[in-house]
């Protein structure tokens, strides 16, 4: 029988072994070097802060993979010979393949700061970044964040839930300015700060001191500042884990070089993931490291695998994350900036961490992107107006439909569509009837094919 | 706002956690001071019952008048006492070796076996008129028999006196004192003869135990408030014993099972409980506390002053601050002070949200006749016991699923959403505790019908036995069983190893029925928001019915599951938003293969979209 090697065991290696496993009869295995279970990366910050066990984090039970006959191996590929179809694994035992899948993952960005290796400096990525954490946290007091992403804001959440300070190093003039706009990262930040966080805008780091133990005792900053510290975490995003696919055959590039199909260079050698640099006709090649697109490129790849070759698609793009309290979801396109011929309107509560902008095509009025903070959003229903390129016009009229809160949760659709109409005196828009007694989309959709 | 700021918070809440341990060990520790001394006050006082206390006086002469300082010994020489009294009883009322010699005496000087000869061997005492009745009975057939062997008419009597013998405990002209009566005797007599510290200040030991410990919970609980912005906040909770299930939990298991022991078999224990509230049931119900008085008083209070932790750790979400609301209303209006005030009235008292069969002994023979024979109310009561389970139940959950009952009204799903709520992390979510969980609890269910039925047949035919079964025993089974012994000490008391919904997962059987009705036929569903479940495992921890949400949230697929009380706490923790309590009007997506992984995406404009898009 053929034998499909998946090298990873995050959720995109997973995935494709559960995907084949569900078309095919073949012999799979996974190995890992982290652990020798499948478990949540994302869930790693909820170990940390006691709200949860490792245990909890493995999406399925151990028998699980029994039962559905994948093998499970503990070890680090050492080395891939793409001729051979033949792994090296660091124990010296060496495994054969028919179809091998990298899903090797990410690691950190260092950029070569001075320091940066030093005890009680770190990233999180790994179960074993956790680990580290633990052990580097246990005596201290004060931690320097480096670099204002989804990681660096999680790490944030984490320390404070052991008293510990938190000095946020950010390069732009705001948090997460590469992505969100100046009203969304002011709204995050004052959250933060509220939370104990401490920012240092336009800022990053120069050099990290070693104190007379050898550990990390103070960062010094891009304006000379030297800030007391006992632990850096280093967030300032990930790159591709490339490293052992780089000795081989296979192509590299920031990551390792796919088509839409995620095949390699190499017959039967695929990547998937993190790991995975999509090659575009134009522009720059694509790298989601993502769990939502690390489990769609898995299932795409899947099926290839299994036979029916399956173009990886996005579709519409959406995203979420949790910044301490507050929810954010984005779907469609929000640029962090001002764009020609792009409309914005934007909600903020008066009090309340809330606030929804809304982007959409000046001449058309296409609604081209929304993002949102502190208010759900039903994933079907704004998949379905991006796609059908649904009017700003009929979007606020029937923002009652996307609502995803909780029940007895205050709506703000009335407020949303007068802030709308106040900023745009030409319009009277008013909100459609409520008919949340004939909307239901699990069905209406089975129907809709 | 940050913490450290804030300087008062940790010393309150360290003083509160101080005043509720002092709170605690004042409580238990009353238990122990009491002194107890028997008068004929307190007997006249237990034992109301005239004859009873005459015939019992003499047997507690040696006890009469003394003052014992340790209650357990008092407790068991009062016990023994009543026991030596039915033991002399059986001996005085048995037929003796000595009895048996005497009859034969007058059968061999006869030659044969008559009826006439047991008077005369045996007299004409109350014990020996009872012999006599029971040899008439046993040996009738033998009286006149000639030529029978002597040593045969002796065997026989041997025999069927062992027969007589085995029953005499049914001795009933009111001399025996049953089973029931002697835990009553036990209680009252514990209760009246207590006298010392607790007994002369129980004004003092409510405002060191009770009053002190719910001022010592709110001051701890309340400066949450001011830690920090709202939002889920499970800091921690896997690294305290006490919520861990570690050994603060155990010792919380432990003390919890030994009350709900105490509470069930040994109410004598915990008489100086019932006297702090005594005076408080005085003016509710007209009559006093018993021990079931000072478990709906503590049970209600811990709904209250839990329920304000609620309102505090919730208090971002509307959906958890109105369900614990109605919570906190039916238990303290309808199952505490209702009640109450109908005693008071002089009406059957009863909560009028619990219905069969969680209510198992609303179809018992005392409780029909108690509801039906006190007129209007009465009946409306057994009326309106009977809608409730048999038309509301199907109607409310087709509408919004189990969770109307089970996590907005219920006192059991009261306790366990407020008082329970920090151990909802505790409970089993794996496959193996489902396949156990699904057999047990309609086990229970099917249990339940079966003894209700039973109980139900004897009383419309009066037919005590069913296949030569005693219908009672189904009945009194099912309240050891499940009544007192899956319900309370197991169901509440492993709160903090098992998680707080112990009982409403594994033994409930209005649960099982609610649930049976929620999955196969309810608008009741969590939803998941297309593919954006991080497959984090939130849900899955904190769901407190032990169900695998994840398993579900991260193929997208909805979730309609039999146990799920819709306490809504998944939803909340979710760190993505994912899941929604919905009551939807198609049906649910139950078949898995309908539903696959993440979301697909679908082009397909609906026909006002695109008059939408033509204007």
């Amino acid at each position: 029988m053929s034998r499909l090697v998946i090298i990873g065991n995050g959720v995109a290696g997973v995935t494709v072994a559960r995907h084949v496993r569900k078309r095919s009869d073949r012999e799979i295995l996974i190995i890992s070097s982290e652990t020798k279970y499948h478990f949540s990366r994302t869930a790693l910050m909820y170990i940390f802060m006691g709200h949860m066990k490792y245990e909890h984090t493995k999406p399925y039970e151990d028998y699980f993979w029994k039962k559905n006959r994948i093998d499970l191996k503990q070890d680090l590929v050492s080395d891939i010979d793409t001729n051979a179809k033949k792994l090296t694994l660091a124990s010296g035992e060496e495994v054969e393949y028919d179809d091998l899948v990298l899903a090797t993952g990410s690691k950190s960005n260092k950029f070569g700061w001075p320091g940066q290796d030093l005890p009680g400096v770190q990233g999180l990525f790994s179960y074993q970044d956790l680990e580290l954490m633990e052990e580097n946290c246990k005596n201290a007091k004060h931690a320097v964040l480096v670099g204002g992403g989804l990681i660096g804001i999680e790490m944030a959440e984490m320390l404070i839930t052991r008293g510990i300070d938190v000095t946020f190093l950010v390069m732009e003039d705001r948090f997460w300015g590469n992505i969100l706009p100046y009203e969304e990262s002011r709204l995050i930040q004052r959250h933060a700060e509220e939370h104990g966080v401490t920012f240092r805008l336009e800022t990053q780091l120069k050099e990290i001191v070693a104190g007379d133990d050898g550990r990390a005792k103070s960062v010094i900053t891009s304006n000379g500042e030297e800030i007391a510290c006992d632990f850096v975490g280093l967030s300032a995003g990930v790159h591709p884990n490339i490293g052992v696919v780089s000795q081989s055959d296979i192509e590299v590039g920031r990551g390792i070089l796919v088509n839409d199909y995620l095949e390699t260079n190499i017959p039967n050698v695929y990547a998937v993931g993190d790991c995975a640099e999509i090659k575009v006709e134009e522009g720059r090649n694509r790298i989601e490291p993502l769990w939502y697109t690390g489990k769609m490129q898995g299932e795409a790849l899947g099926k290839t695998i299994a036979g029916q070759r399956t173009k990886y698609e996005r579709g519409i793009w959406f995203n979420s994350a949790k910044f301490f309290d507050i929810e954010y979801q984005t779907y469609g396109f929000i640029p962090n900036s001002p764009q020609d011929n792009i409309s914005s309107f934007y909600w903020q509560h008066p009090d309340k961490e809330l606030c929804i902008r809304i982007n959409y095509e000046s001449d058309t009025q296409v609604v081209t992107g929304i993002n949102t903070f502190g208010i759900r959003m039903r994933h079907e229903v704004w998949d379905k107006w991006l796609a059908n390129q649904c009017t700003i016009k009929y979007v606020l009229q029937h923002l009652r439909d996307a609502n995803f809160d909780p029940e007895f949760f205050k709506r703000y659709e009335q407020d949303v569509i007068d802030t709308f109409n106040m900023q745009n005196p030409e319009s009277k828009l008013s909100l459609s009837r409520l008919n949340w007694i004939t909307k239901r989309f699990t069905r209406e959709q089975a129907h809709a094919n | 706002m940050q913490t450290s700021q804030l300087t008062w918070i940790v010393p309150v809440r360290k003083g509160g956690l101080s005043l509720f341990l002092i709170g605690l060990l004042v409580f238990v520790g009353m238990l122990v001071i009491n002194t107890f001394t028997l008068t004929d006050n307190a007997l006249s006082n237990a034992i109301s019952n005239e004859s009873h206390r005459q015939l019992l006086s003499p047997h507690f002469a040696d006890l009469k008048g003394n003052t014992v300082s340790n209650k357990a010994s008092f407790i068991n020489e009062v016990r023994s006492t009543l026991n030596q009294y039915n033991n002399t009883l059986n001996e005085r009322y048995s037929i003796s070796d000595s009895d048996i010699a005497a009859i034969m005496a007058e059968v061999n000087a006869l030659g044969h076996y008559e009826l006439e000869q047991l008077t005369n061997a045996l007299g004409t005492s109350d014990e020996a008129a009872y012999k006599i009745k029971k040899l008439t009975d046993y040996t009738n057939w033998l009286a006149g028999a000639q030529g029978k062997p002597l040593s045969e008419i002796e065997q026989v009597l041997k025999e069927k006196s062992v027969e007589i013998n085995v029953n005499v405990t049914d001795i009933t002209n009111g001399k025996r004192i049953y089973d029931y009566e002697l835990g009553q005797y036990v209680y009252g007599l514990t209760k009246s003869a207590s006298s010392g510290l607790v007994a002369n200040n129980t004004g003092l030991f409510f405002f060191l135990s009770i009053i002190l410990g719910t001022v010592g919970a709110l001051m701890y609980i309340v400066p949450d408030k001011y830690t920090g912005p709202a939002g889920i906040k499970n800091n921690n909770i896997f690294f305290n014993s006490s919520t861990n299930g570690g050994f603060i939990g155990l010792l919380a298991t432990f003390l919890l099972v030994a009350i709900y022991i105490a509470l069930y078999f040994f109410p004598e224990y915990i008489i100086e409980w019932v006297a702090l509230v005594d005076p408080l049931f005085k003016g509710l119900n007209g009559s006093g506390a018993g021990p079931w008085s000072i478990y709906g008083f503590v049970y209600t209070l811990a709904i209250v002053v839990m329920g304000v932790r609620m309102f505090i750790k919730y208090r971002h979400s509307n959906y958890h601050l109105t369900r614990t609301t109605s919570l906190v209303f039916f238990q303290s209006c309808f199952a505490f002070l209702i009640p109450e005030l109908l005693i008071k009235l002089n009406q059957p008292s009863t909560d009028l949200k619990n219905m069969w069969p969680l209510d198992y002994d609303f179809f018992d023979a005392w409780n029909l006749d108690s509801l039906s024979s006190s007129g209007g109310i009465g009946m409306f009561m057994l009326v309106w016991g009977i809608t409730l389970f048999a038309i509301g139940v199907p109607i409310f959950t087709y509408f919004f699923g189990k969770r109307w009952y089970c996590s907005w009204v219920c006192g059991c799903g009261g306790l366990a959403e407020t008082a329970g709520d920090p151990y909802r992390q505790l409970s089993d979510k794996s496959m193996t505790a489902w396949r156990i969980e699904r057999v047990v609890v309609h086990g229970v269910l099917v249990f339940a019908i079966i003894m209700t039925g039973v109980t139900l047949y004897t009383y419309f035919t009066d037919v005590k036995t069913i296949a030569g079964i005693d219908t009672y025993s189904f009945r009194s089974a099912y309240g050891f069983y499940i009544g007192a012994l899956f319900s309370g000490v197991v169901g509440t008391g492993f709160y903090p190893k098992m998680g707080n919904r112990v009982w409403c997962r594994f033994g409930c059987p209005l649960a099982a029925y609610i649930g049976l009705v929620q999955r196969f036929k309810s608008r009741f569903r969590i939803t998941t928001n297309g593919g954006q479940c991080i497959s984090c495992g939130n849900c899955s921890t904190y769901c407190e019915m032990g169900i695998d949400v994840r398993a579900y949230a991260q193929r997208g697929a909805d979730i309609v599951r039999s146990s799920c009380v819709g306490c809504g706490v998944c939803s909340s923790v979710c760190p993505r938003g994912v899941l929604k309590l919905e009551n939807g009007t198609v049906n649910a997506v139950v078949n898995q293969s309908q539903k696959d992984e993440t979301v697909q995406i679908i082009n397909v404009m609906s026909a006002e979209e695109q008059q939408a898009m033509a204007k």
